[in-house]
């Protein structure tokens, strides 16, 4: 019996139809759009002027406060503006435009594919070292890393859990880089053991990668407690709380964090990122982004320069189909529609989804006939159709006591929902609100 | 007669009476004073419950009347200067001066003005809609469309109109309780100082960005040019985060201002043609 998180969970068609296809470097662009906040927290502050000549590799925004994250180019070139541009969030946000020029790195920056497994530095210099190089989360919430590797004084962390999950459809970047970069995925796991002074880390990987879950099993071996193990295949398995609960059988309590039972999750693809940081002092500037769709004629998995035009992508992977209808940053299930092609890749980006008319209708919306449904899928055991209620009567105190802020978001209520109610969209909008009351509360 | 009846009826009347005195005495003993002008203010409020004067209800409205010294800071919106007056008579006061206002929606970002750019099909709701992105053309400012103001509005004085995709202020309804105002997420509708026949001008436009890319995404946005701010006598406008706003309390409504904005994005509403367009007919041509 595979091992899963006990409570709701749905199972989507999972159309990972780009998981056999290599990784592939995407040619560098003409110009890269770099925002200056591509992670949660403070935004970054620029530290370079129009018209200055950078490097790849080079810092271009500092980091402002604890939770922030510096910003490097990735790419050589010149600073056309900083002006405001769209982001994935459709709003116009502060960017640094540069023109590229050659492809020049910082002298430091060691770019050769040998590996190296040796680990010289101390855990202070390992999480130091991440934040120079702007690590954030991976995994699409980009929260950065040096915060989540420094453990607050008083709790204490025992075992780190690698998220390997990837439950979201269609997305294989996680998938591929497992397959394909095995040894370094798993050296960067030994540098944040070493971060965090811990000596167990668990992978957890759904079982429908089967091929990576067999690599890692025979390469894990030579790695001092790193161990793999498979998961039943359910989403949303990804989400930290749910990996936590399936793997070590530990509940975080409700708004605390992972360290609170005493686990950290990071994604792979930030364990590679702390790789590359650590052991080849490369900065956070690429990422892999899956492309895929029904209709797209060859559906990819692209490593991609940050700040890479989505549409330079698009055109790589065969442009857009003729009945595309939505284009999604991120997977199907927890990714947001986007309104302009020309938005760029951030780090968070993990896939662009194609979708055709047919399949991103919304279907026509019915009244909710109590079938208890979204409750019962509810992994957090919340009462979605309750929650869409409340923020529709502006009930905020009410869906306080209903633990609205504990609802991360993964759809999976609208997803099941026979009266196709939009659930998600009105507990995000009574999340906004109560976190604003919230916020006013403690003033 | 017999007896049973005759032991009930003065049993029960025993303990009719009983009671009745026990209520009495308890009545007294817990009795709250209530201020009986309340009641007569009460009255003569509206009774809409609509919330433009910031309490919860015409009750509350009128305890908080009864309690203050003025009326600083105390109006009914709905009923104006009249129902203040009536107010005042009633508590032996001088009626402060209400000056009406009247809603208006500062977008002028109708189909043709503003291309559209994306689609968007989620939840019919501006709240929702405006978290989740700039809006379905490239003005991450202007109006959504999506009717939250109209929805708000308890007076039927708003309604979304096809043609242009914007609501619409009925004047005579709107009684500026203020409901669209809180509604919009944008801060597009502003309370706006009511002028003789229903007359105004206002910037009809909200747009932040710089001339370059206000334009762009609009035609008729203002793109903070400052021209209006030379030429208005009055210190009515002001321009900030490039855009221009024309006070409504110290304008004079002189209508300098219109015809130097190169967008267009200043409005004049309910105003008699210009002279110099046409100078045959003078301006006995008010509506």
């Amino acid at each position: 019996m595979l091992k899963t998180f006990p409570k709701g969970g749905v199972h989507p068609p999972e159309n990972k139809i780009s998981a056999g296809i290599p990784i592939e470097i995407l040619p560098l662009p003409g110009q890269v759009i770099i925002p200056v906040c591509q992670h949660l927290g403070a935004p970054a502050e620029p530290v370079v002027d129009k018209g200055d000549e950078v490097k790849a590799g080079q810092v271009i925004a500092h980091s402002k406060g604890f939770v922030s994250a510096n910003i490097h180019s990735s790419v050589s070139g010149k600073v056309l503006k900083i002006d405001k541009m769209l982001d994935a969030s459709g709003y116009k946000q502060t960017s640094i435009v540069i023109n590229v020029e050659g492809d020049e790195w910082l002298d430091s920056v060691d770019r050769s594919n040998k590996l190296i497994k040796d680990v010289s530095l101390t855990g202070e210099e390992i999480i130091k070292k991440c934040a120079e190089n702007g690590i954030v989360g991976m995994g699409g919430a980009t929260f950065p890393s040096h915060v989540k590797l420094s453990i607050p004084p008083g709790k204490k962390c025992d075992v780190l859990i690698i998220n390997g999950v990837e439950c979201e459809p269609y997305l294989t970047s996680d998938h591929r880089l497992m397959l394909e970069k095995t040894e370094e995925l798993l050296t960067g796991t030994t540098l944040l053991m070493k971060a965090l002074g811990v000596s167990r880390a668990l992978i957890g990987i759904e079982n429908n990668k089967k091929d990576a879950i067999k690599k890692l099993e025979s390469l894990a071996r030579e790695y001092e407690g790193i161990s793999i193990h498979p998961l039943k295949v359910k989403y949303p398995q990804g989400a930290e709380k749910q990996l936590i609960k399936a793997l070590i059988n530990r509940e975080v309590p409700s708004g605390g964090l992972p360290v609170d039972v005493g686990t950290v999750v990071h994604n792979v693809g930030t364990a590679y990122a702390v790789y590359e940081a650590i052991q080849k002092n490369k900065p956070l500037v690429e990422r892999v982004v899956t492309i895929s769709g029904k209709d797209m004629d060859k559906p990819l998995n692209l490593l991609t320069r940050i700040g890479t035009p989505l549409s330079k992508l698009i055109e790589h992977a065969g442009g857009l189909p003729d009945n595309t209808a939505k284009v999604v940053n991120g997977g199907p299930m927890m990714g947001k529609a986007l309104g302009s092609l020309e938005i760029p890749v951030t780090k968070g980006t993990s896939g662009i989804i194609i979708f055709s008319e047919e399949e991103s209708r919304r279907k026509e919306t019915g009244p909710c006939i109590r079938c208890t449904k979204c409750i019962s899928i509810c992994p957090m055991g919340l009462e979605p159709y309750l929650l869409m209620t409340l923020t529709e009567k502006e009930l905020y105190d009410r869906s306080e006591k209903e633990r609205i802020m504990d609802c991360m978001e993964c759809g999976s209520c609208s997803f099941t929902c026979p009266a196709n109610r939009p659930l998600l969209d009105y507990i995000r909008l009574g999340k906004a609100n109560v976190g604003r009351i919230i916020r006013e509360r403690k003033q | 007669m017999s007896s049973a009846v005759l032991i009930t009826i003065i049993s029960l009347s025993l303990l009719g009476i009983t009671a009745a005195l026990i209520l009495y005495f308890v009545a007294q003993k817990f009795k709250v004073y209530e201020d009986p002008r309340i009641d007569e203010v009460e009255a003569v409020l509206p009774g809409a419950n609509c919330g433009g004067c910031g309490f919860a209800g015409c009750r509350n409205f009128a305890e908080a009347l009864v309690k203050s010294e003025t009326f600083e800071g105390l109006n009914c919106p709905v009923g104006g200067s009249e129902t203040m007056e009536k107010v005042a008579k009633i508590l032996d006061r001088e009626a402060p001066e209400v000056e009406p206002r009247v809603a208006v929606v500062r977008c002028n970002g109708t189909h043709d003005s503003r291309k559209k750019t994306s689609y968007y099909d989620g939840a019919m709701n501006c709240t929702i809609a405006h978290n989740l992105y700039g809006g379905d053309n490239d003005c991450p400012y202007g109006c959504l469309g999506l009717g939250e103001c109209v929805d708000a509005c308890d007076f039927g004085a708003m309604y979304m109109d096809s043609e242009t995709g914007l609501p619409v202020v009925i004047d005579d309804k709107c009684v500026a309780c203020g409901a669209c105002v809180k509604a919009c997420p944008r801060d597009i509708i502003e309370l706006r100082k009511k002028a003789r026949k229903d007359r105004k001008i206002y910037v009809s436009c909200v747009n932040k960005d710089k001339g370059g890319p206000a334009r762009k995404a609009c035609s008729v946005a203002c793109i903070g040019c400052g021209k209006c701010e030379k030429v208005c006598n009055f210190d009515a406008i002001t321009i900030e985060n490039n855009l221009a706003f024309i006070d409504s309390d110290k304008c004079k409504l002189c209508r300098k201002c219109e015809p130097e904005c190169p967008t267009g994005a200043i409005l004049e509403i309910n105003f008699p043609p210009r002279k110099t367009e046409q100078k045959k007919e003078p301006e006995k041509a008010e509506a």
